[in-house]
């Protein structure tokens, strides 16, 4: 075990860990910080195999700790993750906004009272 | 090595340790600041995988700018949230879920631990190819040499993301100024911080960016640390969030982009391939693109982060 | 000269890990938010202020030590800063609330 491998496994646990919150926590805040959670951990392997590609080369004497392709993929997911995720965010404040709900059931479905419907935002009716 | 292994392996149950905080907490708004202190740990965790640049971008970008994103939409949701308790799965389901997610989760775990040995690399590939591009730090060279094509599709889409936002505005509200950014409470010490703090955050801004060349840093780092000084003056309300019907801040917002594929298209004569650089002219080239697209994508990020546009007391109305 | 240099960065470094292990505790022990603030700015600005000094012998070029002066000036500025607004909406309970984050300082409570 060392400590590359350490964080691969502390990875895949992320995985699972954002999977479950995706699925299981109602808030759509909260799935969409679940899915950033699985996004940390699919970067967290890529970042992995990319101290171990580095670190064979490093023993070589070559001077490279880390394999700088997966590096810099890594840096673009980010972004885009980010991007990702402001969209979600906008919409989830839209959806609140016209709903007054901040979850993804249908309107209808679940306990929601219908006197929700159509409620103006609490922070624009202060 | 032993005493790496125990810091490695009390920072690896610190960072799950976190996440299963941001997932299970009740408040959406403990899960947010959860999930910033985990980013923060997650930065230590990329220095210790010898990825510094990955380090920079995931503090400043994933846990500053998407903690800011996260932390404003928890405060607006906060009222909503009491009505989401009643529609969690119940507790049979949670268990099949857990059991699911963990076995993917083990299937990970196995992929991991039957990687193959020597690891597959390119990084040899990239030290030999890296003195043409006429950088020193090997992730500038992969991001605007080797995989170009990566980056811009990747400084594209930011676009699309902005537009995105933008077009979830109410009709009566689109033109105008954004208008998810918190009010501004005059005369507090944010006001003096957003007076004192900008120019040195400018020039730390510029430095990643030109630095980015030769050592770990660039032009996603700098750019965000950019957007976080325009997103500071816009909260203290020294200035005004421009309006997105604004001509000139929507070709600032493309020039990026544009010069990058300028660029590109013109290596196809210059230089034989579509995005290649001609021989000798590749850092200068490559400086000029990352100038650019340093104020294209802090410009995006600072208005990703504004949110669309709203129709409040300090929009100028419609166009 | 480099052991008592040596000496000194080890002093100074572990100080400073000591003072934010007090910040910690004190964040998560007292009981309320200003108190809380109190610790964790205590923490930032002697802590890492006390880590920078025994960084300081260790660096090899002056402009270096610019550098980890000048993260321990910002850490100041913001976390002064900070602080004072969290101090700010924390002590005037009734008219910001419904419209800052404090009200939530108290959910790790629970």
């Amino acid at each position: 075990m060392n400590g590359p491998t350490l964080f691969g496994l502390c990875g895949a646990a992320l995985v699972g860990l954002g999977l479950y919150g995706l699925i299981c926590q109602p808030g759509a805040l909260r799935k969409i910080l679940a899915f950033n959670l699985i996004g940390s951990g699919v970067f967290l392997l890529f970042g992995v195999i990319a101290k171990r590609g580095g670190g064979a080369l490093s023993a070589a004497g070559l001077g490279v700790d880390g394999d700088p392709v997966p590096q810099a993929l890594i840096i673009t997911g980010l972004v885009v993750a980010f991007a990702a995720t402001s969209i979600a965010v906008a919409l989830l404040l839209r959806l609140a906004e016209i709903s007054g709900r901040s979850t993804l059931e249908r309107a209808g479905s679940g306990s929601h009272s219908p006197t929700h419907e159509r409620a103006p935002a609490p922070e624009r009716a202060a | 090595m032993t005493s790496a292994l125990v810091v490695d392996a009390a920072l690896a149950l610190l960072v799950l340790g976190l996440a299963l905080w941001v997932i299970s907490t009740r408040a959406a708004y403990s899960a947010v600041v959860g999930f910033v202190a985990y980013g923060l740990l997650m930065a230590i965790v990329w220095v210790r995988l010898a990825a510094v640049d990955v380090a920079m971008t995931e503090a400043a970008l994933g846990t500053g700018l998407t903690g800011l994103l996260l932390l404003g939409a928890a405060a607006r949701l906060a009222p909503y949230e009491a009505a989401e308790v009643s529609s969690r799965p119940g507790r049979g389901l949670r268990m099949l879920i857990g059991l699911l997610c963990a076995a993917i989760a083990l299937g990970l775990a196995a992929v991991v631990l039957m990687l193959p040995d020597p690891a597959p690399t390119l990084a040899l590939l990239v030290a030999e190819n890296l003195p043409p591009t006429g950088v020193g730090n090997p992730v500038t060279g992969v991001l605007l040499a080797h995989r170009a094509i990566d980056t811009l599709l990747e400084s594209v889409v930011l676009i699309p993301a902005l537009i995105g936002v933008w077009s979830v505005a109410a009709d009566p509200a689109w033109g105008g100024r954004p208008g998810s950014l918190p009010r501004p409470q005059s005369g507090s010490a944010l006001t003096l911080l957003a007076q004192v703090l900008p120019p040195f955050g400018i020039l730390i801004g510029i430095h990643l960016v030109w630095n980015g060349a030769d050592d770990p840093g660039g032009k996603f780092q700098g750019a965000t640390v950019l957007a976080a000084m325009w997103i500071l003056v816009l909260i203290a309300g020294l200035r005004e969030p421009p309006a997105v019907r604004d001509q000139r801040l929507r070709v600032l917002l493309v020039i990026g982009a544009l010069v990058f594929i300028g660029i590109g298209v013109a290596g196809i004569w210059l230089a034989d391939a579509f995005l290649a650089y001609p021989e000798g002219y590749a850092k200068p080239l490559i400086l000029a693109i990352e100038a650019v697209l340093t104020l294209s994508i802090a410009l995006t990020l600072g208005l990703l982060l504004a949110g669309p546009p709203a129709n409040d007391h300090r929009s100028g109305g419609r166009s | 000269m480099n052991l008592a240099l040596d000496i000194l960065t080890i002093v100074a470094v572990s100080l400073g890990a000591i003072f934010f292990l007090a910040g910690t505790v004190g964040l998560l022990r007292f009981p309320d938010t200003l108190t809380r603030l109190h610790a964790l700015t205590k923490a930032d600005n002697l802590g890492l202020g006390l880590v920078v000094l025994g960084l300081l012998p260790q660096v090899s070029a002056p402009l270096a030590a610019l550098g980890l002066l000048a993260v321990w000036l910002l850490a100041l500025l913001s976390g002064a800063t900070v602080g004072q607004l969290l101090a700010g909406t924390a002590s005037a309970p009734d008219q910001d609330r419904a419209e800052t984050p404090a009200r939530h300082a108290g959910a790790s409570h629970d």
